[in-house]
């Protein structure tokens, strides 16, 4: 980080860590040697907080690293590198900083992480400033260590130094070093001074996982208390002087354009202050949400509805099934499948579908946008702040430096926020509005205006020996490359890793398998990371075609699974534990039935054994789920619980009801009326069984929805006999006869 | 002009008589603990009280509201089965992103006003108005049998 660079900043009101009585000189001594250091901070009330960017004084700070910042009066902040959107990141970040730190979550604030990717770039999600994937513990777990660790090596040694003892006679506390002879203690914020001139040491040792006092313990969430009085604050709620609301209609059918826009009936609308037109979208900006929406419900808009404006689901599923029927790009290739097939005793074939999906999180669509022609600011809730910045900057033509982005807790990811479109437009509003403008997505905007999770078409075959097991497998996948658009430098040769994430790499040994991908693109609608990815789809057609070959072998499906896992130990061994758990065998009544998946996906291995009811009218409920999970070391076993739990929920939802379709170019769902949601009243029973593992981390945030649909068809089909190769449930007759 | 009583302070507001009682508390008096969701009374974000009853703001037009006492989940905490259930909530760690927890907090702190003893029925009926999007349910069901225990 250059000094030129650092005077701007400054220029421009950005907070630095080291400001009062600390020489310049000293301070960019700390940056560089640490490798930065450089904070932008913003105020929010509660315990996660920001700081206004101008005129705020932090007083001098210690700042080793970009995750932690200590100031003069002791106050601990710990910068948050992944974002919080439910999946208590906002805890389990600060666990791993704070047990190596020797600080009580009591005794931290948090703040938001400003977009950098070398800073803040995750190292399991393409090396950027993202959080998704279920990586933020894998990704952190080392680095975030290793911060606190050296921070308190700092810390111990600047004590050492002012008493003039030896750093093995000091040990570090709850925020305070002690020379344990003596009983003299100093507290951090009296070293500050004095640790930020020491230089930052290369290597640190962590401490050994049976020390822990923190990592492994169910403490509580630090985000909670403010998520249950009002407080908390999701980027919808921000509030600024002068700020106007906006809400936008762009056009209903994908790749149509604004033609022409009548506003007589809008502008005299009390509150209306303001029609901006875009290419593909026009935005009423009023003094409340409410005059914007009436202002907008006021518009003559005629639209230039495009190529695809007769477009339906039909036309897109016929093209993926043209498409699939061509070899494509080898995943993974083991034996001579052809030849295994061609001595196979039986073979089973089978075609399975999943449809696109929406996200719905529960805060729609919104971004607070104040364009100025010396800079931008952005109010969101974002998974990618990077990209967040980026596309303001292309937008505005402003240099990214130039663009602040106030990041917030998100009411719902699951993908969505991965992406910047709605930024996109927000900035381009917020261009033609002078002032601060919020701009508020309604729900039917929000879900006819997603990226939806892709519509995939599947085609898997295996064949059986005389004992019914299988000795040859084959399983294609046709749909849209999500990975070609979000991060084409990782689509090689034509191989979509994330579309057969699931499906290349199942825990079952299968002596030959050939595992292949077309691309097919459908036209208009746009495609999506959705919660699980291309789990979530996989493992919805490999544990239902497995649970087919079981049936076919007529074995039971946890023997006939466990047949198959010789080679993934701990994926069996979540196999029995559920089934354990579950009372698999016991007898059930008439109507009810359990089903099982496995999985390995996201580092953590983990198996469902779901239990459902009937009834006559084909109507399902899900009576109970049970899981078992082995996600290697847990930082926080009360979230990992709350994750599955949860996931499970999102998850079967979306497999009991979930769909979105086309019709003359647009999305056909537009609220949860008609898109329905799965309620209190109809959520099973969930229960977490957690396997002790000293393994790596695994990921933990979409684990629990990629198993959940086949457990539940499964289940099914162990009531009714029906199988279920297309989803939602619901749009299969399950009445008996 | 209207003037509102809101947890029991009263503002005066020049708003349109139609506009939903949820904009009126959101953007023009600032009070954004009560949250916008679906706009069509689906999802039950938006849910505060009105002398006690739960409603769902987003389709209440404001002269609607006439001389009722509004409470929002800003001041839920300083009546005992508001308070009760947000002690439950953070006890057995409901919450997750948190956006639809306003709502479903309002929803049971009215339902333990009037049942101190609900069962899985009452529960059910009271609670299926309020989406959650990350599946809180169990421990929400959970929470509100612990706030129902005797103190």
């Amino acid at each position: 980080m250059d000094f030129e660079r650092l005077l701007n900043m400054t220029k421009d009101g950005a907070v630095f860590a080291s400001e009062d009585g600390v020489s310049r000189r000293t301070f960019l001594k700390v940056s560089a040697a640490a490798g930065g250091g450089l904070l932008l901070s913003f105020i929010l009330p509660g315990m996660i907080r920001s700081t206004e960017a101008a005129g705020a004084k932090t007083g001098a700070s210690f700042t080793p690293n970009a995750f932690l910042r200590i100031g003069r009066d002791g106050r601990v902040t710990l910068i948050m590198p992944q974002v919080e959107m439910g999946q208590g990141t906002y805890t389990s970040m600060p666990m791993l900083i704070a047990e190596e730190l020797e600080v009580g979550l009591d005794q931290i604030q948090l703040e938001h992480a400003p977009p950098d990717d070398r800073l803040y770039a995750n190292s399991v999600f393409a090396g950027f400033h993202v959080t998704g994937g279920s990586t933020s513990v894998r990704a952190f777990w080392e680095p975030l260590r290793k911060a606190g660790a050296t921070a308190r090596v700092m810390l111990v040694s600047a004590a050492a130094q002012t008493w003039k003892v030896d750093v093995a006679s000091c040990r570090a506390e709850k925020g305070m070093v002690i020379h344990v002879m003596s009983g003299r203690r100093l507290n951090y914020g009296a070293l500050v001074d004095q640790a930020a001139k020491l230089p930052v040491p290369a290597k640190v040792t962590l401490k050994d996982p049976k020390d822990f006092k923190l990592i492994g313990t169910s403490a509580k969430r630090l985000d909670t208390p403010d998520k249950v009085d009002g407080k908390a604050k999701f980027s919808i709620d921000v509030r600024l002087p002068g700020m106007k609301i906006a809400t936008v209609a762009a056009c209903p059918v994908f790749g149509g354009k604004l033609a022409a826009v009548d506003d007589s009936m809008t502008k005299g609308i009390k509150g209306v202050r303001q029609v901006v037109q875009l290419d593909a979208a026009v935005a009423v900006v009023a003094d409340h949400m409410w005059a914007a929406k009436q202002g907008l419900a006021a518009l003559a808009i005629r639209w230039d509805e495009g190529p695809n404006a007769q477009l339906t689901t039909a036309d897109i599923v016929q093209q993926l099934e043209a498409a699939s029927r061509k070899p494509g790009v080898v995943a993974r290739k083991e034996g001579d499948v052809a030849k295994a097939m061609a001595t196979a005793a039986k073979k089973v074939e089978a075609v399975y579908q999943v449809p696109f999906l929406a996200h719905a999180t529960m805060e729609p669509m919104n971004c607070t946008v104040h364009v100025r022609k010396d800079g931008c600011e952005l109010w969101v809730g974002t998974q990618v702040q990077t990209r967040a910045q980026a596309t303001a900057a292309e937008v505005t033509g402003l240099p990214p430096e130039k663009i602040q982005v106030h990041n917030h807790l998100l009411g719902g990811g699951f993908g969505r926020r991965l992406e910047v479109d709605f930024i996109t437009q927000a900035v381009q509003i917020g261009k033609q509005v002078a002032g601060p403008v919020k701009v508020v997505w309604t729900r039917e905007e929000d879900m006819q205006h997603d990226m939806y999770r892709p519509y995939y078409y599947d085609r898997i075959a295996a064949g059986l020996d005389a004992q019914g097991r299988p000795i040859a497998w084959t399983h294609r996948v046709t749909a849209s490359s999500l990975v070609a658009r979000y991060v084409p430098a990782l689509f090689k040769d034509g191989l979509d890793f994330d579309a057969v994430d699931g499906a290349a790499e199942p825990p079952y040994t299968f002596p030959n398998l050939l595992v292949d991908y077309v691309r097919q693109e459908p036209p208009g609608i746009r495609t999506g990371w959705w919660r699980g990815v291309g789990p979530t789809h996989n493992i919805f057609v490999v544990e239902s075609f497995i649970d087919e070959l079981a049936a076919v072998a007529k074995q039971d499906p946890v023997e006939y699974r466990r047949a198959l896992l010789s080679k993934s130990p701990r994926a069996k061994a979540v196999l029995e534990l559920a089934a354990e758990k579950a009372g698999w065998g016991q007898p059930l009544p008439e109507g009810h039935g359990r089903g099982v998946s496995v999985q390995f996906a996201f580092g953590s291995f983990v198996a469902q054994v779901a239990e459902v009811q009937v009834a006559k009218d084909g109507e399902v409920r899900v009576k109970r789920v049970v899981c078992a999970v082995d996600c290697g070391v847990v930082v926080n076993p009360d979230t990992v619980k709350a994750q599955m739990e949860g996931g499970i929920m999102f998850g079967l939802t979306a497999a009991l009801f979930s769909e979105i379709t086309l019709k003359d170019g647009r999305v056909e769902q537009s609220n949860f009326h008609d898109y329905r949601m799965l309620r209190i009243n109809e959520a099973p029973v969930v229960e977490v069984y957690l396997v002790k593992s000293a393994e790596a981390p695994g990921g933990i945030g979409e684990t629990g929805t990629a198993a959940s649909a086949p457990a539940l068809t499964n289940a099914i089909f162990a009531a009714t006999g029906k199988r279920i190769r297309k989803l939602p449930v619901n749009r299969v007759d399950l009445r008996s006869t | 002009m209207m003037t509102l009583k809101i947890n029991g302070k009263h503002f005066e507001v020049d708003v349109p008589a139609d506009m939903p009682l949820l904009w009126v508390l959101r953007d023009v008096l600032g009070m954004t603990g009560t949250k916008f969701g679906c706009g069509i009374a689906q999802c039950g974000a938006c849910t505060v009280h009105l002398d006690g009853q739960p409603i769902r703001s987003c389709i209440m037009p404001v002269v609607a509201v006439g001389s009722r006492n509004v409470t929002t989940i800003e001041a839920i905490g300083q009546t005992t089965s508001g308070a009760k259930v947000q002690k439950a909530w953070l006890d057995l760690e409901v919450v997750q992103c948190g956006y639809c927890q306003s709502g479903q907090i309002m929803a049971a702190a009215a339902l333990l006003a009037t049942n101190p003893h609900p069962n899985d029925a009452d529960i059910d009926a009271a609670m299926a108005g309020t989406i959650c999007r990350c599946g809180t349910y169990a421990r929400i069901r959970a929470a509100i049998k612990r706030a129902a225990e005797p103190s």
